[in-house]
């Protein structure tokens, strides 16, 4: 649906409206210029089709170009805690009311993939694990942005941990509330790239992601996955729930 | 490339655009269509003001399409516009065209267009007014581009983001950048209206001399 509209979008820019050039084509029916634009309108399914390869091709070509221009060592920039944007904005892909509820005791991270340890990990051992915090800015593909203060564990010395080959392509997350994504194995290894368990120095509320949000300073919100349940590392593409819809895969800040 | 066109009668034909300009224009004029009709749809995503685009004028049907297409067309417009820039530096071209711009006969010259007194009489040089708004013009894309990709990649270019208010400044900047070029491509186009024959020059690069 969305992408039909993107196209009669462009046609409207170059030709008039769809609306009119089809107007124009019921008085006109002999003349030659309508010929022309009636088979652009014949032409528009394959068009459609065309352009949308084209873009896509085009997302796969900046998905590489970030992958070059990504700098293992280089930093985002950290705030203070003056910096900090309260409220913190509640954003995903469901209403606040429809955040999962996860039951603590329950709770069991499960690993999967090129992995070598895959024993589930509990909270608590979660929690034991070396924690750092991070005050950054959060930027969302919609074009918002906002400072927050998140703490975990980074999250490249836990996948050596784990026993992770690290040399695989990708880090897929499926979360508790159907979200899923996948960033690459460079920016899982960034040193900001932290398994966060904790918000503005409390255990994570369910609305920021309980039990933990993986923080990607280096990359867009939507790059963040909340209420993790489990991670893969693969080599093969694993896509993500925006990725699959048009989001550019990479999303690099 | 103009040459072989002009030896059949050339006392009556005068070439006033090169072909690299009237390409790289008409590249330009179409790319900055996508840019700006797919960049309202982004604003439209979070907006930084009290107002939205309507959503029929823009481009994309949704953020990701929006965002698809201005993260292509932009590979689009500044492959195009360095290549317009480093011919025009190279040949002289923006030198002998664009140059010099003073204020006094830009401002003479807007005053002579507003009493729709300004001479059109040699298509092949630009008046001052014109020469101020192309110069603008340029400096205001060269500007969206820099704080496009401040917007873009505010932690891999951090030095280039902090130098412009850091992400949030750099997509004011970037918002700005775009209306100043939208407001002069209106004038332009408006003035392009007003002397239609500057159309038929821009496309097929010549002019009649006699005309
Ligand atoms: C439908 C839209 C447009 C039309 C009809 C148009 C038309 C023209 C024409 C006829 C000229 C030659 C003027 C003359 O000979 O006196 C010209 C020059 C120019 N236009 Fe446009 N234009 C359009 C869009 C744009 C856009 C979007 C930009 C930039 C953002 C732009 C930038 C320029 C520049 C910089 C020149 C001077 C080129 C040179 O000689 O180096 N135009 N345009």
């Amino acid at each position: 649906m969305k992408k039909i509209i993107t196209v009669q979008n462009l046609l409207s820019k170059g030709e008039s409206s769809t609306l009119k050039h089809l107007q124009r084509r019921l008085f006109l029916r002999q003349s030659l210029t309508l010929g022309a634009l009636s088979l652009l309108s014949g032409c528009q399914i394959t068009e459609q089709k065309d352009v949308d390869q084209i873009l896509h091709a085009m997302s796969a070509w900046n998905d590489r170009v970030q992958g070059w221009l990504f700098d293992p060592r280089k930093l985002a920039p950290e705030y203070p805690e003056s910096a900090i944007t309260h409220p913190f904005p509640f954003n995903a892909f469901y209403d606040e009311d429809e955040v999962p509820v996860i039951d603590e005791a329950d709770y069991r991270l499960e690993l999967a993939g090129l992995i070598q340890d895959k024993k589930p990990w509990a909270l608590p051992e979660l929690y034991a694990l070396p924690q750092v915090s991070q005050i950054t800015r959060h930027v969302c593909v919609e074009g918002w942005s906002a400072i927050g203060k998140w703490s975990g564990t980074p999250f490249g010395a836990f996948l050596k941990r784990v026993g992770a080959d690290t040399s695989a392509k990708f880090v897929g997350f499926k979360c508790d509330d159907d979200y899923y994504t996948s960033i690459d194995m460079a920016t899982a290894l960034h040193p900001q790239t932290l398994l966060t368990f904790r918000y503005a120095d409390q255990i994570l509320p369910a609305k920021y992601g309980f039990p933990m949000k993986l923080r990607v300073p280096t990359k867009l919100g939507f790059k963040n996955p909340k209420h993790i349940r489990a991670i893969f590392v693969t080599n093969e593409y694993p896509g993500g729930y925006w990725e699959d819809q048009g989001y550019n895969w990479f999303s690099g800040s | 490339m103009a040459g072989m066109q002009m030896t059949e009668n050339r006392a009556q034909w005068l070439s006033v655009h090169p072909l690299v300009v009237r390409m790289t224009h008409w590249i330009n004029a179409l790319t900055v269509l996508v840019m700006v009709t797919s960049g309202w749809r982004i604003y439209n995503a979070s907006p930084l003001f009290d107002f939205t685009f309507p959503a029929a004028i823009t481009l994309g049907g949704w953020l990701g399409g929006a965002l698809l297409w201005h993260f292509a067309a932009m590979w689009l417009l500044v492959t195009n516009g360095v290549t317009y820039l480093l011919y025009g530096l190279l040949s002289g071209h923006l030198r002998r065209k664009l140059w010099p711009i003073k204020p006094d006969a830009v401002l003479a010259d807007i005053l002579d267009a507003l009493r729709g007194r300004l001479s059109h009489q040699d298509l092949s040089l630009y008046n001052a007014a014109q020469r101020a708004v192309y110069a603008v013009l340029i400096l205001a894309m060269i500007s969206l581009v820099i704080s496009g990709l401040a917007v873009w990649k505010p932690v891999q270019l951090q030095e280039l983001a902090s130098g412009l208010g850091g992400y949030e400044g750099a997509r004011r900047i970037h918002f700005a950048a775009m209306a100043l070029t939208v407001a002069l491509v209106v004038v332009h186009v408006s003035m392009v209206l007003l002397v239609p024959r500057t159309l038929g020059a821009m496309i097929t690069g010549r002019i009649r001399r006699d005309s």
